[in-house]
């Protein structure tokens, strides 16, 4: 057998199961969008019917403030962390990323203990002020979820890309008469900002298409992943699920690629 | 001088904060998980009481939670790893391409790919009712890990020039791949195993659209209980996950997965 | 150890274009003689690594081209099937074995017995001289012991034929030197025909029994390290290989016109006319009394590098000449020196105008 002949037989179970299993299976899906009783017009539903119309706004303020508050956070511990020494310091670290792979409904659960009815938020406040603050199955709740699981990911970018830096930067900075401020606002911010770029697309489309946490706290408010879910599971509404599907897919793919141009390969590459 | 200390103390205090919202929730449930009544708190004594319980109800969503990790990392190791060598000696745009492919469903929500798995093969009813359907979306979700670190590996040893030397004394295509192809890319076939058990293991969106009652996994319990179990059984049921896949994270740290390879999160 | 023979080997109008339409190889036909040592020599780009990989059937030449072995094409036959031997630049030494089991692995894939692959690796320990690293692990090992492993493994199994991908160019200079002249005595007792790739201009005179000169993806000469050096075919050879002064003057009557004085040109240079191109070794010229020297100068500096004095004079040409004078020769710069040279060993260069 030719090297050429080997290489083609190694592609072979790689290709049957990717054509099997992905991408007819999108193929249909893009299909079944386009053939309810709305037609092609279900893909434009999202933007045209205020009901969707108002989920995605959820879905998108959500996400985006996520993102945001996720990434100042993010940048101050990480910052803290990479540049000083202390006893602990791997301890930290350790706690800081290690929610780094749990599945949505397991934050989901970890918001319930913090703020939901027999939460430890509730039992400090009627200690203290005598009502109970329960916020885990509101906005607040689904809030906090999502920055549960996206703050993990995003100080470990942090963290690798400032090991990067190049300390003489900094120095030459310091050399010409900058404060440590204003080495940070014009050397290391800017030096961080691939990495802002990747990481923040990242953390904007997983909360885009995010669905356990939303599911285990059972909340009122719609996001786009739960519209699906009801829309599929409880209207039985193929087309439309197909079709908010397939978009939700799309404008997430769309968000990574458009970061991996920005800030190369390397950062986004967890997806 | 003090300013430093000032300074110090403050992103200190606030990264303590920060790190006490992650860990403060999984220590209580770890604790209400063995705590006999979580609203007295750990003053009501200590108990297995709730462990037992979980078993009794869940044992069989713990055990197939694992059988489906293994089964994926059968598939995945057997599919990826020639794939990761095909790929990376081919080069080229066509390879790019494919990877772009095979990484798709990262980007893609859960929710969608298993919708779309539901409509093509919902109707094949022995396959859609079996624990094979849910092996098929963990594969699709998990090959990528695969393939990546084992082509991260292959880039940083010069793969191409030891296969040519191996060439060179004579070994077939099959042969290189055997003796001086795989061997030499442990590092990265253990890191994607690592990352494809530990996602497995712990996969729901996925999962929960492709379950039956008859084949639930772990995390689809895990929902379950958050739902319709009370808080001490739900916790316990958490500290079981939490046992099997702390672990799991740890020798991934360990081995150095690092930030590149991280797993994407589904939630 | 007897050496094996190994084969003649012909490569017939082979040219190669890359996929993406680089053009590494011109047409290219030569012949390497059975044990003979052929090197190829040129700089990076040149072509001579491609020319390698052709023969070696890592590469296939462009439609038409055709390499034989002894005769037989080879032409399609891949390279697991070549029977040839290679050392790579980076040695290639797989990680995941020891030593003995890099240098047996072409015997475990033709399926020898285990008594006779210990036999077989011990004759290569000895040959190559690496007793007592049988069961290292490749990374325990400096580079000078890497490039041995490495030539074990690509002899072990009597290659046809041996290639050598600039082996020691991944060593540092006093290595470097110590290991041609091992290499060297290995390929004269191996006997074998071996074709080897360097950029090292020394390296190519002292290892090679033929030299082919490459530029631009074609030859620019074949020839004998001595052709090479005292008869090179063009400007850029003779710069390339060993340094040389290159003077741009008008020739008559057997005599070169220079700024400095006459210079007399013996052989075929004695007819040439007009504006030639000239170049003439630095060991060539001799330092003499200015007074009724037929060419003078003034000495611009004197380097003492130890076993010689490197000069440069001025004023005799456009540039400075650079020239070696034993190490005893007393002169100082601002000096009006003589030099004397013999006509012999002034080469024209025809068809380069100057």
């Amino acid at each position: 057998m030719s090297s050429s002949t080997f290489i083609r037989f190694c592609l072979v179970p790689l290709a049957v199961v990717v054509l099997a299993f992905f991408i007819l299976p999108m193929t249909q899906l893009i299909v079944a969008g386009a053939n309810g009783p709305l037609g092609l017009k279900a893909y434009a539903a999202i933007l045209l019917e205020p009901r969707y119309r108002q989920t995605l706004v959820n879905t998108v303020l959500l996400s985006f403030t996520v993102t945001i508050v996720t990434l100042v956070i993010s940048t101050i511990a990480g910052l803290f962390v990479q540049r000083n020494r202390f006893p602990g310091r791997s301890l930290l670290i350790a706690m800081l990323t290690f929610p780094l792979a749990f599945p949505g409904v397991v934050v989901g659960f970890m918001i319930i203990l913090l703020a939901g009815r027999q939460g430890l938020i509730g039992e400090i406040t009627s200690s203290i002020a005598g009502g109970k603050v329960v916020f885990a199955y509101s906005i607040g709740g689904l809030f906090l979820g999502y920055l549960y699981f996206s703050i993990p990911r995003v100080i470990l970018t942090v963290m690798a890309a400032v090991e990067k830096l190049d300390p003489r930067l900094e120095e030459a900075a310091r050399s010409l008469g900058a404060g440590a401020w204003a080495v940070h606002r014009d050397v290391v911010l800017p030096a961080l900002t691939p990495a802002f770029i990747a990481s923040s697309a990242i953390s904007f489309a997983t909360a885009m298409g995010a669905f356990g946490t939303a599911f285990t706290l059972a909340t009122n408010i719609d996001v786009l992943a739960m519209l699906i879910y009801t829309e599929f599971t409880l209207g039985a509404n193929i087309a439309i699920a197909a079709a908010l599907s397939v978009g939700l897919g799309f404008v997430a793919w769309a968000i990574l690629a458009l970061a991996r141009s920005f800030a190369g390969a390397t950062i986004a590459a967890a997806g | 001088m003090t300013k430093t200390r000032i300074l110090f103390g403050l992103q200190l205090a606030f990264t303590l904060l920060v790190a006490a919202f992650l860990i403060v929730p999984a220590i209580l449930s770890m604790v209400a998980g063995v705590t006999v009544n979580y609203f007295r708190g750990i003053r009501s004594g200590v108990t297995l009481h709730w462990i037992g319980q979980v078993w009794e109800l869940y044992a069989d969503t713990i055990g197939r939670s694992f059988e489906i990790a293994l089964a994926t990392l059968l598939v995945t190791l057997v599919i990826g790893v020639p794939a990761a060598y095909a790929l990376h000696t081919r080069g080229g745009r066509f390879s790019r391409i494919v990877e772009e492919i095979i990484t798709l469903p990262i980007a893609i929500p859960g929710l969608a790919i298993a919708l779309a798995l539901i409509l093509t093969y919902g109707g094949i009813g022995g396959f859609r009712r079996s624990w094979l359907f849910i092996l098929v979306g963990h594969v699709i979700f998990t090959l990528p890990f695969m393939v990546r670190a084992v082509m991260a590996v292959f880039a940083t040893i010069d793969v191409k020039t030891l296969d040519e030397s191996a060439a060179s004394l004579g070994a077939s295509p099959w042969r290189r791949f055997r003796d001086v192809i795989v061997p030499n890319a442990r590092p990265g076939i253990l890191a994607g195993a690592l990352m494809v058990v530990t996602l497995s293991l712990g996969e729901f969106n996925l999962t929960w659209m492709l379950h039956t009652p008859l084949t639930k996994t772990l995390p689809v319990g895990l929902a379950d209980s958050y739902a319709s179990m009370r808080l001490e059984i739900a916790s316990a049921y958490t500290l079981i996950f939490f046992v099997m896949i702390i672990p799991l994270l740890v020798a991934m740290q360990w081995i150095g997965a690092g930030a590149g390879l991280m797993p994407g999160k589904k939630s | 150890m007897t050496g094996a023979k190994g084969v003649s080997v012909h490569l017939q109008s082979c040219s190669k274009t890359f996929p993406d339409g680089t053009r590494a190889l011109e047409t290219v036909s030569l012949d390497v003689a059975c044990g003979e040592t052929m090197v190829f020599l040129g700089p990076s780009g040149c072509g001579k690594t491609t020319t390698l990989r052709i023969i070696a059937g890592l590469e296939q030449p462009d439609d038409g081209g055709r390499v034989l072995f002894d005769g037989e094409d080879v032409t399609h036959l891949p390279i697991e099937r070549r029977n040839v031997g290679m050392v790579f630049q980076s040695y290639a030494l797989f990680p995941n074995m020891t030593v003995a089991d890099n240098i047996g692995y072409s015997l475990k894939i033709r399926g020898a017995s285990r008594a006779e692959r210990t036999t077989r690796i011990a004759e290569l320990v000895t040959l190559t001289g690496i007793g007592g690293l049988e069961n290292r692990s490749v990374d325990q090992l400096s580079g000078g012991q890497r490039q041995r492993v490495a030539l074990a493994r690509a002899v072990a199994m009597r290659p046809r034929v041996l290639l050598l991908d600039e082996p020691l160019t991944a060593l540092d200079a006093s290595l470097r030197e110590r290991l041609r002249a091992e290499l060297n005595r290995l390929l004269r007792s191996l006997g074998i025909t071996a074709v080897y790739v360097t950029h090292d201009q020394a390296e190519a005179m002292a290892l090679g029994d033929r030299i082919v000169v490459m530029r631009n993806g074609a030859i620019a000469q074949i020839g004998t390290p001595r052709e090479i050096y005292f008869e090179p075919a063009s400007r850029f050879i003779a710069e390339f290989v060993g340094a040389a002064n290159i003077l741009e003057a008008t020739a008559a009557d057997g005599f070169l016109a220079l700024r400095g004085g006459r210079l007399a040109i013996g052989g075929d240079g004695k007819n040439a006319r007009g504006n030639v191109v000239a170049m003439v070794r630095p060991e060539a010229i001799a330092l003499v009394a200015p007074e009724g020297a037929s060419l003078t100068g003034r000495l611009e500096t004197a380097s003492f590098v130890g076993d010689r004095l490197r000069l440069t004079v001025a004023g005799v040409s456009e540039r400075p000449l650079s020239i070696d004078a034993p190490n005893t020769v007393s002169a100082r710069p601002g000096d009006l020196v003589g030099l004397l040279i013999d006509p012999n060993a002034i080469r024209l260069f025809p068809g380069e105008r100057s």
